[in-house]
């Protein structure tokens, strides 16, 4: 679920004249950048350019691939001339015959607002907390950022064993309380995507309590002291002062999140093969291309469905980027 | 913290390339399997074996050290976890995959003879199988161009299986029919037991209900061409297996959606259920001291008409690549997995397998085993299961859905009908 999301960045606490410079090398670093040697542009076009290469070879150039494909009908076996044009059929289909894309779209949906309404703001929470620098606070940390760490088999794993129906940790202790009836936590199309959910978001929060703890750490201390003395209390100091200096990281964890709901997987393709109420458009085109159904043409129709709907975020963070940049 | 580490980083880079490559071939799990070393031995023969459980392994193992006792040659056998292997055999075997491969017999074998994957094996049927197999499952092994491209050697049936001790205690009868069967599933709801164990998380178990319902109320004729795509799915017969369902729906467990397959067997091996339709491979969730107190009956008949003579009994067997390095030897080798004492030394170890071979010796048979395989034996007619009599695209992605929705909602029958109907004529394309 980690993606790679780019490091904080740093501009939004160290402007010039604020607090003493952290990194003393920063400016003979930038004076030297300036006069750029010959052997330092082959190297850095070397750095950037194969890396670029790579990038467009392994992720553009699949992906227009799969655009390609999504009008075609192909089995993945035999040579390109096997290939047949369709059009636009595959898509005709999703929208029309194919019954799990609709709740597809829409768990992706739900997974999206839950994701932001609850683990992200629970993640800032406990950042915030564990900023105060209170006794204990790396085993805090540990214990909320464990559950990113561990693979997603063991995850499965311990959800199986909470959410058992007949056998589950969570039905028996609310027998045993309650005196509750089983609840089919898996089963029931109804609450398995919001069961799902409470696991899916048990991993974000720690993610999303990292970012913020590092974007904490880098607001300036003197931010703080100033809303003190001005009066502003905790609250008041968080909302109107150190929450818009976290603008940076904000983005982040924006994009982090929207990537995060389109591309959730995993724990459901445990559970079920995303099927029964756990639909989610990432589990349609794995269970449409891989294994022998290698329905490749559908497939990848669902798949440039998806990159569509990326694109639309990507899009707008890009823009902020460079507007925030050119400011 | 400032000095270094003793000695070169040489090895720790390596062993970190080696952990890559590892990853790698997790992978790419198959596709990397055949770079062994030993790969230009001419007297080396590699095989990949589907079949990972513990007693399965030292079933092949056992077999396979026979074959190279006898032949001088030797094998690789390279092992894989058997849904793995199966989300990934299409890339497998246009990589570069071992010579001799185990796989399914009927559809899904077909599909690859068709496409050049595989190589016929009828010369190993003129030549050490004559008369080893019935004709049916020579139907099974055999591709559209009536060439064989499969040697099977074990079947893991499908039944109705209980606890017999559990029937003696309580007085259950087998029930034979229709009215039986429903019969009995009131009178262990009034015991208080959930008749039918049942587990369909995973989708594919729902497929064994209505492959049996199909082939008691409209034939296994009918099943099998359906399932072939030339009938339409929203007809009277189709919606009237759907109802035979419906009325069975509440001798279910309970919210089988939720439940995997393992877990609904548990209930059976625990008696908290009185019967599950299942395959053999349910010997294997049953504790070895137990295995004595599994019986089964052949899911009852529902049209006198029809009968209940048709068994569901998959066959699994072994095939070659399409151009195996070693074609000799590996033709040796899949012919001597069907041979006679091969079958029986597997299943011997394997508790799911039987023997198909006509002249297997049944007399070691336990009674479970020696009643499945009159079962086989006797059968009308033989069929797969409905992920290897169809295409894999329409059983996983229309079916499966289908068929899970139809149990969470089993009042819309007609809708569902046509809906698959619907995604079948666009798979199909007709």
């Amino acid at each position: 679920m980690v993606s790679n999301a780019p490091s904080p960045p740093r501009e939004g606490a160290t402007r010039p004249g604020e607090g003493p410079p952290r990194r003393p090398g920063a400016a003979r670093r930038r004076s030297t950048g300036l006069r750029n040697g010959r052997a330092d542009r082959i190297t850095l076009a070397l750095m950037l350019g194969v890396p670029a290469l790579l990038v467009v070879g392994l992720v553009w150039l699949p992906a227009m691939v799969t655009v390609a494909l999504s009008f075609t009908r192909w089995d993945g076996i035999g040579g390109l001339e096997t290939i047949e044009w369709i059009g636009t059929q595959h898509y005709v289909d999703a929208f029309t015959i194919y019954p799990p894309f609709e709740p597809a779209l829409r768990h992706n949906l739900v997974w999206l607002v839950f994701l932001f309404a609850v683990p992200t703001v629970l993640g800032m929470f406990l950042a915030v907390l564990l900023d105060r620098e209170l006794r204990g606070g790396s085993v805090y940390q540990s214990v909320f950022y464990m559950p990113v760490v561990l693979s997603l088999a063991l995850v499965g794993f311990i959800w199986q064993l909470i959410y058992s129906r007949d056998q589950g940790l969570l039905n028996a202790f609310l027998a045993v309380v309650a005196d509750a009836p089983p609840v089919d936590w898996f089963g029931d199309p109804d609450i398995n995507l919001y069961a799902v959910l409470v696991a899916a978001g048990w991993r974000h929060t720690g993610y999303i309590m990292l970012l913020y703890l590092a974007g904490l750490k880098a607001v300036d201390p003197s931010l703080r002291e100033a809303a003190a003395i001005d009066g502003a209390g905790p609250v008041r100091t968080f909302t109107r002062v150190v929450f818009p200096a976290l603008l940076p990281i904000n983005l982040v964890v924006l994009v982090v999140t929207v990537i995060d709901a389109l591309r959730a997987f995993d724990i459901v393709w445990i559970i079920n093969r995303g099927r029964n109420g756990l639909e989610l458009i990432s589990a349609l085109v794995t269970s449409n291309v891989i294994g022998e159904a290698s329905r490749v043409g559908f497939g990848s129709a669902l798949a440039v469905i998806m990159l569509v709907i990326s694109l639309v975020f990507i899009i707008v963070y890009v823009s902020t980027m460079l507007r925030g940049a050119h400011r | 913290m400032h000095h270094r580490p003793v000695g070169p980083p040489g090895p720790r880079r390596r062993t970190l390339l080696r952990g890559m490559a590892g990853a790698g071939a997790l992978l790419a799990l198959p596709g990397l399997a055949g770079c062994g070393s030993r790969r230009d031995d001419p007297d080396l023969v590699t095989m990949a074996s589907n079949r990972a459980n513990p007693a399965q392994r030292e079933a092949i193992a056992e077999s396979v050290g026979n074959f190279e006792a006898d032949s001088g040659l030797s094998v690789e056998v390279n092992t894989f976890q058997s849904t793995a292997f199966q989300e990934s055999v299409n890339n497998y075997l246009q990589g570069t995959p071992d010579d001799v491969i185990g796989w399914f017999a009927g559809y899904r074998m077909r599909f690859f003879a068709e496409r050049g994957l595989i190589s016929d094996v009828s010369g190993v049927w003129e030549r050490n199988l004559r008369g080893a197999f019935t004709d049916q499952v020579r139907d099974l092994c055999t591709a559209d161009d009536g060439k064989q491209y499969m040697v099977p050697d074990s079947t893991a049936p499908w039944a109705v299986f209980h606890r017999r001790s559990l029937f003696e205690e309580r007085g259950y009868e087998v029930p034979a029919t229709r009215e039986e069967f429903v019969g009995l599933c009131e009178r262990m709801r009034a015991d208080g037991l959930a008749p039918l164990a049942s587990g369909v998380r995973e989708g594919w178990p729902a497929m064994g209900t209505f492959d049996h319902l199909n082939l008691r109320l409209n034939g296994p004729e009918f099943h099998l061409e359906l399932l072939n795509g030339d009938h339409s799915w929203d007809s009277p017969e189709v919606r009237s297996v759907f109802g035979a369902w419906a009325e069975l729906l509440p001798h279910h467990q309970a919210d089988p959606l939720g439940r995997g397959v393992n877990e609904a067997q548990t209930a059976l091996v625990r008696g908290e259920a009185g019967m599950m339709l299942c395959g053999m491979f349910i010997a294997h969730s049953f504790p070895e001291e137990d295995l004595d107190d599994l019986d089964c009956f052949a899911f009852p008949e529902f049209d006198a008409q029809i009968g209940a003579d048709a068994v569901e009994a998959p066959i699994d067997g072994f095939m070659l690549s399409g151009e195996p390095r070693n074609p000799e030897g590996a033709r040796e080798l899949v012919g001597h997995m069907g041979a006679l004492k091969s079958q029986e030394i597997y299943t011997a170890i394997d508790p799911q397998a039987l023997p198909i071979h006509t002249e297997a010796d049944t007399s070691g048979f336990s009674a479970l085993d020696a009643k499945v395989n009159d079962m086989v034996v006797n059968a009308g007619a033989l069929t797969q299961y409905m992920d290897r009599d169809t295409r894999p695209d329409f059983a996983s992605v229309v079916m499966i859905p289908a068929l899970q929705r139809f149990i969470r909602q089993p009042d819309d029958i007609a809708d569902l009908t046509a809906s698959i109907q619907r995604q079948k004529a666009s798979i199909f394309g007709h």
